[in-house]
Parts: structure tokens; sequence; C-alpha cells
């Protein structure tokens, strides 16, 4: 009784207090769950700097695009980009911000990492389960002189719905008409069979406890668990082996000019150290603000990031963008316009 | 008693406080119904798309293709049905004997330690659960219980079905196990409860006509608790119908139907819980509300269909008396 009495005035007192904004200079974000960690980074450096705090929401892409649309937030952000049209239809811009590498893993007995060689076809055969065993002659072919057992192959997926998943599936389907036609790409798909293991710590586990599996995981995971990963064979026919370097060449060696509204995967890029299941993640922002003063900030939050978060980036293992993609961004900033019709963002101070 | 003079204005004063009590108790048992009223409202009005779009066949087909946005259900509500299934009819005997042991067979000096245990296994949360059972369970189950399944059933007509395939240690199997462990502690900690209640002059009495432990535990304290354990079994199927961490992470999360349980499948709640943060578009997100929905009902008939029985039993007693 006299506890109802005195707490709930109290609770509404809160619940009041947490509504009422408290600072003019603070940004908001939702979205992507996979570059949460690095812009969380980013925003307590930038906030020590300058005194702008940024708040970030990991709920998603899903919900990221729907808070964009609805504009709750000033943006959101993507794993998946949306494609020209959608853009179109919400009046939203994008731009790619980060980073990362998909990079298969497998257990096999007697396999050090970096030994097994692998193409877009053979792993999209694997996945399809036309290739059911380690032993068969497509596998053998690419790798000469490695034993490879009688084994069958056990595939593990992401079984939930990740940037990890669409930058994977794109890659296979762009590699493989059947499996295009079979699974296709998005955030989750559809396997024809395989064990799924909820994110790269479900899918590690499993696979690497499982004898005979594959698995793919994001670069600084398997980075970090020191995994058995295998090379890639890229559009120029090298195997490369998945570091940053052979993921900032893929972007770099990227027709960024031919991709509308950045519409562009980064997988399968020619050049000869890019690797091949590359991706970034996208900040989605309106055309039209209603409030330039809060899309200046956000700009000059990104512009700062770009700038001097590379090193931030690389100490999470993610790949900053290359000098060449920055400065094409920078110059799409000017079709996002205040109320006015005029630019919100005039180029970066220093 | 002390002070007589006091009592009526104390009693006019206690008055107010049971009109404001009394209000205020009505007011929450209202705001119960206004919550459950208001989920059951959105669930339908956020699936109401999927179940337009797909009609009786999101019931009746296991396709779940986000590509293609073709979503059934069935597969997730095989799979919740199944792994609550195999947790039931492991959890059920094992906390039964438990609870008995500690009421009725129990040394007075292991008890306390015994129930306090049971009680700590109740609290720790699923996550917790889910990760030993991802890096503990499922490598015992695949090095160990698997691979004896299927020595042991694997050509066995019909029956082996339900053992076939390679022992992955993922499965529907492993994840009906890891329910049987969580549900455990929730239906023997009610059980005991409920055994407990048994007036010892019965059990006396029967004792002192000579029954057996055997004859008392089942002809005086199961009937006198029957009512009870019903209820212990439904809160601990509760808990395995919406478990989502847990299984999630042992279940293999696959959308295709197996019979055998030795394969990876899915659940509801796995459903959810893998797919919702990432799910675009609008078909896609009404699919995974309507899962939510489904069940809500599963719930729903489980906890009616108990009651029924609950009326069933009591009018058995009353005609027998």
């Amino acid at each position: 009784m006299l506890l109802s009495r005195t707490l709930l005035p109290a609770a509404f007192a809160a619940v009041l207090c947490a509504v009422i904004p408290a600072r003019a200079a603070e940004i908001s974000g939702a979205g992507a769950t996979f570059p949460y960690p690095i812009y969380a980074k980013w925003a307590e450096a930038y906030k020590e700097k300058t005194g702008t705090s940024m708040n970030y929401q990991s709920i998603g892409s899903g919900g990221g695009i729907k808070q964009i649309e609805a504009k709750t937030v000033d943006f959101g952000a993507s794993d998946m980009p949306l494609t020209p049209d959608k853009l179109a239809a919400n009046s939203l811009q994008q731009f790619p911000m980060v980073m990362g590498g998909v990079v298969p893993v497998v257990n096999l007995a007697g396999v050090k990492p970096g030994e097994l060689k692998l193409d877009g076809t053979v792993l999209a055969g694997m996945y399809l389960g036309t290739i059911a065993n380690w032993n068969d002659k497509a596998i053998a072919a690419l790798n000469p002189g490695v034993n490879l057992p009688d084994k069958a192959i056990a595939t593990v997926h992401r079984s939930d719905g990740s940037g990890t998943n669409f930058i994977f599936t794109h890659y296979l389907s762009g590699i493989d008409a059947d499996f295009m036609a079979k699974v296709g790409e998005n955030t989750s798909v559809e396997f024809p069979a395989g064990l799924g293991g909820k994110g790269n710590e479900g899918v590690a586990a499993i696979a690497s406890r499982t004898d005979g599996a594959i698995g793919y995981v994001e670069y600084a995971y398997a980075l970090q668990n020191k995994m058995t990963y295998v090379l890639l064979k890229n559009h120029d026919g090298n195997f490369v082996s998945p570091n940053a370097d052979a993921f900032q060449a893929a972007a770099a060696n990227a027709d960024w000019s031919k991709a509308p509204g950045f519409y562009l995967l980064l997988t399968d890029q020619p050049g000869k150290d890019s690797w091949p299941i590359t991706g970034a993640t996208f900040i989605l922002m309106h055309h039209q603000q209603d409030k330039p003063d809060a899309a200046r900030e956000v700009l000059s939050f990104f512009d700062w990031a770009y700038r001097n978060g590379g090193q931030l980036a690389e100490g999470l293992d993610y790949v900053p963008m290359p000098a060449s993609v920055i400065a094409a961004v920078e110059a799409s900033w000017k079709t996002i316009t205040g109320p006015d019709g005029k630019p919100v963002w005039t180029g970066h101070a220093s | 008693m002390v002070a007589i003079t006091e009592r009526p204005a104390r009693r006019a004063e206690g008055a107010a406080g049971d009109l404001v009590f009394h209000g205020l108790t009505v007011l929450f048992a209202v705001l119960v119904l206004l919550v459950l009223g208001g989920i059951i409202a959105s669930l339908i009005s956020g699936g109401f798309l999927a179940f337009a779009h797909f009609g009786v066949d999101f019931f009746l087909t296991s396709v779940w293709n986000p590509v293609t946005e073709k979503f059934g259900a069935l597969a997730p509500i095989y799979g919740t049905l199944v792994t609550s299934g195999i947790a039931m009819l492991i959890g059920v005997p094992v906390s039964f004997g438990v609870a008995l042991f500690i009421t009725e067979l129990c040394p007075k000096w292991l008890k306390r330690p015994l129930g306090t245990a049971i009680e700590l296994l109740a609290a720790i949360p699923s996550i917790i659960y889910g990760i030993w059972g991802l890096f503990v369970l499922a490598p015992f189950v695949q090095q160990y219980v698997e691979p004896a399944l299927i020595g042991s059933f694997g050509s066995v007509p019909v029956v082996g079905l339900l053992f076939a395939g390679p022992p992955l240690g993922i499965g529907i199997l492993t994840a009906g196990f890891i329910l049987a462990i969580m549900v455990l502690p929730v239906i023997a900690a009610v059980m005991r409860d409920v055994f407990e209640t048994v007036p010892p002059m019965l059990k006396e009495s029967a004792y002192g006509l000579g029954a057996t432990t055997t004859e008392v535990v089942w002809q005086v304290v199961l009937p006198y608790a029957r009512t009870g354990v019903v209820g212990a079994i439904l809160l601990g199927l509760g808990r395995a119908l919406g478990e989502t961490m847990a299984v999630t992470f042992v279940i293999g999360n696959s959308h295709h139907i197996n019979l055998s349980v030795l394969q990876p499948g899915t659940t509801i709640s796995a459903a959810l819980a893998n797919e919702f943060t990432e799910a675009v578009g609008d078909l896609y997100q009404s699919s995974l509300i309507a899962l939510g929905f489904i069940l809500f009902i599963i719930t729903f008939i489980v906890l009616a269909a108990a009651k029924l029985m609950l009326l069933r039993l009591q009018e058995g007693v009353g005609a027998s008396a």
C-alpha cells in the first residue's frame, strides 16, 4: 500500500524524465547489428573530441529501415543495401560506411588454415548438396597434393538473419545460376540442407565440433578464434587469403561510378588481390531533412569517422573504406538538403 | 484488546484502506486482462497479412523461403510440439521421482540441500542452458547417446525411422533433452510443495493399516495431490513450449520436417529469435508475428485441455464418493 503510494508517482516522474530530450547536440541511429561495435567505439571517441553524442541502437537491419522510413531516427543502418527503386520510393539516400569480409572455414582432420583451396562454384555445390563428399573430383581438382578424406560434407549456415548471410548468398548467387534459382540471396534464406547455428559463435561452435564441416563466419571472428580458413579463387583467377588488404583491394577495384545509390556488393570484384566475399554495411538518410542541423551533425560525424576512424576500425578487425570511395560518398552528400533546398553539409571543417 | 476504546476509530480507518486496496487490486486485475487483450489484438493485426495472403496453406506447408516470400508454419509447429513432447516424456517421470523422494523417502539432513539445489536449477537463465547445451550437452549426445540410439534402434523397422541419419549432436532430440532439464526443476519444485500438503494423518493411517510405501504413494498421496500434479506438469509444459534461447542454440534451426529426431528442426520461438531482427519486408515480418499468434493458440489449447481434464477428474471423484 504505502509502497505503491510513494513508488507510483516516482515511477511516472522517471518515465517523464526519460521522454524529455536531454540536449540538442545528440544524434540517433538504429539498425544493423554487425557494425554496432565500431559505431559505438566511434561514438565514444567522437564525443570525447566534440561533445556531440551519438546514440546507436543495434536492432537489426529490418528495424533500422523501418525506423528511418518513419523518421524516428536521424539515420538508419543496414547490412543489405536497398535497391535504387526502393531508395527512390522512400526518398532515401545510402552510402557504405565500413567493410567486412566473410570467410569460409572448415573442420577437416589434417588440413591447416589456408591449405584448402575452393572456388565459388564448388562452394555453391556444397551448400546445394550436389557436392556431398570431401573426396569429390571438383574439390580434388583445385587441391592437387592435399589428402582429401572420404567423408561427408556437413554444411553449417547462419540461422539468424544477418548481413553475413546476405553477402555470402549474394556471392554464390552471382557465381552459380543454380544457387540463384534454388536458394537466392537474402539476409536469411532457405538452404536445402545443413545445420543452422545462431550467430558467428553458433556457426563456429558447430563447425569446430563436426568432423567434415564447412561453415562461414565474419572475418574478425575467424581471425580471433584461429579457425581453419580456406583460400578462395577470385574474379581474376588467383587464390587469395582473407585479410584486410584483400578486402580493401576488393573495394578499391570495384567500379562505384556504375552503382547508382552505392548499390554495390563487393563480391567477386576484379583485381588480382581482391577477396571475393567482401561486403560493406550501409547508412540510410532522407534526401529531404526537416532538421538540417541534426543532419549536419550526422554527416560531420561520418566525415570524422571516415577520416579519423580507420585505426579504431582496424583495431576491431573491420576494414575502412578506401579514400576513393570516401571522396565519392562525400560528393553524394550534396543531395541531402534542408527545407531551403540547400545542401546541409558543405565540406568538412578542417 | 488492550485499548478497547480505540477500536471504532481504527476500524473506520481500516475501512477506507480496504476500499482503496479493493480498488487497487481490481485495477491490477483489469490491467492483466487489458494487456492480454492487447497482445492478442496486436498479434492478430500483425499476422493478418500472412493469414490473408497464404490462407490455410500457412498451417499446412513447411516451405519457409524469405527470398521468394513463401512462408508456411508447419515445420516450426511440428518442432515445437515434438521437442516439448520429448521434454515431457523425460521430465515428468524424473521430476515425479525427485519430488516423491524429497517428500517421502529422503533422510532429513538431505531434504533441505536437495530442495535448494532444485530451486537453484530453476533460477538459471535460459541463455546459460543454451550455451551449456551447445558446448557440453550436444557433444556428449553426439558422442555417446546418439550412436547408442542408432545402434539399438536404427535397424528396427518403423522405430528406426525416428533414429535415422548421422549423429550430429545438434537437433530435435538434443533440444528435447535440454528442455527436459529445464522443466525438471519447475515441475519437481511444484510437485514437492503439492505432496507436502497431503495431511500426515492420511498417510499415517494408511501405514497403520499396513500399506507399503508404494501403496501409500499411489493410493493416498497421488489421488490427494492430483490437481496440483497436473498443474505442475502444465507449468513445465508452458515453459517447454515457449522456451527460446536454449532451444535456438541446439536445435539446428532448419525449416524442414524430419521424422528422425536426430536431424535438425526448428520451433516457433527459435524461428522468431533467429529471424525477427533482420526480417525485411511486410509479408516476412507478418508471417513471423503470425507464428507468434499460433504459439499463443497452442498454449491456450493446452491450458484449456488441462482445465477440462481436471474438471473431469473432479467429477469422477464426486461420483465415486
